[in-house]
């Protein structure tokens, strides 16, 4: 703790030394059609190549900007910030590095936010702290957040992007965040509350193989790779390279793993209806406005 | 038996011993004056070698080829053992075991890795590294020891989930996610001992207990200590060098306070006495039922969740640093 006591001064962690992932105004080629395009064009295009359509990681403010009603969202758990517990050679300093990077002290955002004005809590991992990789921080947040959903009877909507899986540099405390968070979207199962999973490029390891594939729904973000183990890990295994398409969303969605892909922009579109079916609008809910308490067994804990 | 590199100092004087006792045995001849002699300097050698053994010397005990399995266990403390197969979906994964048994008054579930004692066996067990479907297995039966309010106990020792083609188009990540959800809310009491390699998702996917042992020369890994030397040093050969810092020999993980107790060895590991070691996995194993049999199944899933809710090393800076909200909203 004692290093970031000594800095905290800087409340303004971020504010002066945030890089802009994409600076406006500058030709580039795209990672994957690499024809020219500015930034801005990507940007405006919620970061999908208005050329090919590839999908860039959507940085986290965007990602907020661009499912939630605007001024709706309110953070929980802002100043939750991880320690070093294994003295681990290095991982300090990386976390310094990726807190200034991103301007926030861990590698994901929750809240409670609005979605055409139904109220969700919400969640977003942020690839660009340490491959959004799930540490301490980040399965506590994961669980506060499902706890308060339980508590606030709120469908949860958390959206993955967690390449970097379970985070090495907390060891074993960083396994146990899969079993914390599992355990804590059981309870929610338990009592009724929606969880939708919208999963994005890249996913993996830890996260994909804990509350990302535990939705009642798991949408995903088209060619987003999602899976267990890395297709590097995988080829060494098997010593050949792999098909086309493994573990890409698509291939997914045709072996059964998730419910429907969905296309950035049309995000809103898709969660709207789903939570009215799931939640706002339940036949449940009228029911028991008419007859009381007797349908209880549809309703919500403590209903 | 087999012996690793640094155990190989105790080869020489064991066989020595072993070649007396024959002899005196088929001569019927007394040569105990020198063989007590070689019994003592093998004693003090055991001392020498075991006593303070490296984090990476452990992870290779745990690995020891003749190291006692799942099927190794049961023989010495279970009665009435009746394996159970097959996911009911896809096929019988034999890197993952269940079934019934008694250990002790309790009948039990049993869930475990199991590797194989040979090669045509590891090809047949996948070296103890599951499909989705052994999840699967592992699942079922425990929903099923659930409904009829009998304990589970899960012997944990895997490298890891299989890193393969057919695994990821089945779901290996859902299935060790759907065990991880399911196992927290089970009421009845879950027992899981790391008998040997505790890999990653693999182990945690049977892993989820109101109690977690482990034995004293296993090992419990975010990731097997090669995958950590390739991925922070980007270089495998490291992974001795880097074990120590990961943390995750049985000392380490009883102060992290993420096992709750270590069940001894026999001096110089498991496989020099499996019985003896199958005797301490057995009164750990009744001690903790004995302990979890008078709470109620919602006590016991409330018991599991604090458990893991626990978890986790973080503390609460003084400043909230940036407020999302207002950068969205400000532009
Ligand atoms: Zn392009």
């Amino acid at each position: 703790m004692a290093w970031f006591r000594k800095k905290s001064k800087f409340t303004t962690i971020g504010n002066t030394n945030k890089k802009k992932d994409l600076p406006e105004g500058i030709w580039r080629l795209c990672d994957s059609c690499e024809e020219y395009i500015t930034n801005d064009e990507i940007k405006r295009n919620y970061h999908i190549c208005p050329r090919c359509n590839y999908y860039y990681v959507l940085p986290v403010e965007e990602r907020i900007k661009h499912t939630l009603d605007e001024g709706s969202f309110e953070e929980f758990d802002a100043n939750l910030a991880s320690k070093n517990p294994l003295d681990f050679d290095g991982y300090d300093q990386k976390i310094r590095s990726a807190q200034q990077k991103t301007g926030r002290y861990e590698g994901i955002v929750t809240g409670r936010g609005e979605i055409e004005g139904y109220p969700v809590i919400f969640g977003v991992l942020d690839f660009a702290f340490m491959g959004g990789s799930m540490g301490s921080v980040v399965g506590e947040k994961v669980t506060r957040a499902a706890e308060r959903a339980l508590n606030d009877e709120l469908p949860l909507f958390i959206v993955s992007t967690g390449g970097g899986g379970a985070r090495m540099h907390e060891g074993m405390l960083s396994l146990m965040q899969m079993a914390k968070t599992s355990a804590a979207i059981a309870l929610l199962k338990k009592h009724g509350i929606p969880f939708l999973s919208l999963i994005a490029h890249p996913t993996m390891g830890g996260v994909a193989a804990s509350f990302a594939a535990l939705g009642d729904v798991i949408l995903a973000e088209p060619r987003a790779l999602i899976g267990f183990a890395g297709p590097r890990v995988i080829e060494q295994t098997i010593g050949q390279q792999l098909p086309p398409g493994f573990q890409r969303s698509e291939f997914l969605l045709e072996k059964g793993m998730i419910d429907i892909i969905v296309e950035r922009p049309n995000i809103r579109n898709v969660i709207k209806p789903l939570l009215e079916h799931m939640w706002y609008n339940r036949y449940a809910l009228r029911a028991q406005q008419r007859q009381g308490n007797k349908t209880a067994v549809y309703a919500v804990k403590g209903a | 038996m087999r012996y690793l590199e640094f155990e190989k100092p105790l080869r020489e004087i064991e066989s020595k011993i072993e070649q007396l006792e024959v002899y005196a045995y088929s001569r019927d001849i007394d040569l105990s004056g020198e063989i007590q002699p070689l019994k003592e300097k093998l004693s003090s050698l055991l001392d020498e070698i075991f006593t303070h053994l490296t984090p990476w010397q452990r992870v290779q005990l745990a690995r020891h080829p003749d190291r006692p399995y799942c099927l190794d266990y049961l023989q010495y403390i279970a009665d009435d053992f009746i394996e159970l197969h097959g996911d009911r979906t896809f096929r019988d994964d034999q890197a993952i075991i269940a079934g019934f048994c008694r250990i002790g008054n309790y009948s039990v579930a049993i869930i475990g890795h199991q590797k194989g004692k040979d090669t045509d066996e590891n090809i047949r067990r996948n070296f103890g590294m599951p499909h989705p479907e052994g999840f699967r297995k592992a699942r079922r039966i425990m929903e099923t020891a659930a409904r009829f309010h009998i304990p589970i106990i899960t012997f944990i020792d895997s490298p890891g989930a299989f890193p393969g083609i057919q695994a990821e188009e089945r779901g290996q990540h859902e299935a060790i996610a759907k065990n991880l959800e399911i196992m927290s809310q089970l009421g009845v009491p879950i027992i899981c001992i790391v008998t040997g390699e505790g890999g990653s998702g693999g182990a945690l996917a049977i892993g989820v207990g109101n109690r977690v042992l482990i034995l004293e020369n296993g090992y419990y890994a975010v990731c097997t200590p090669e995958a950590c030397a390739a991925i922070i040093l980007r270089d495998r050969t490291k992974a001795a060098s880097i074990s120590g810092s990961m943390r995750i020999v049985s000392s380490d993980l009883k102060n992290l306070g993420l096992v709750d107790e270590i069940i001894p060895e026999p001096l110089g590991g498991a496989h020099r006495n499996p019985e003896e070691t199958a005797q301490n996995v057995k009164n750990a194993i009744i001690r903790h039922l004995d302990d979890l049999s008078i709470l109620s199944p919602d006590e016991l899933i409330a018991d599991r969740y604090k458990r893991f809710r626990d978890m986790g090393v973080f503390y609460e800076a003084q400043s909230v640093g940036i407020s999302i909200a207002n950068e969205t909203t400000g532009q």
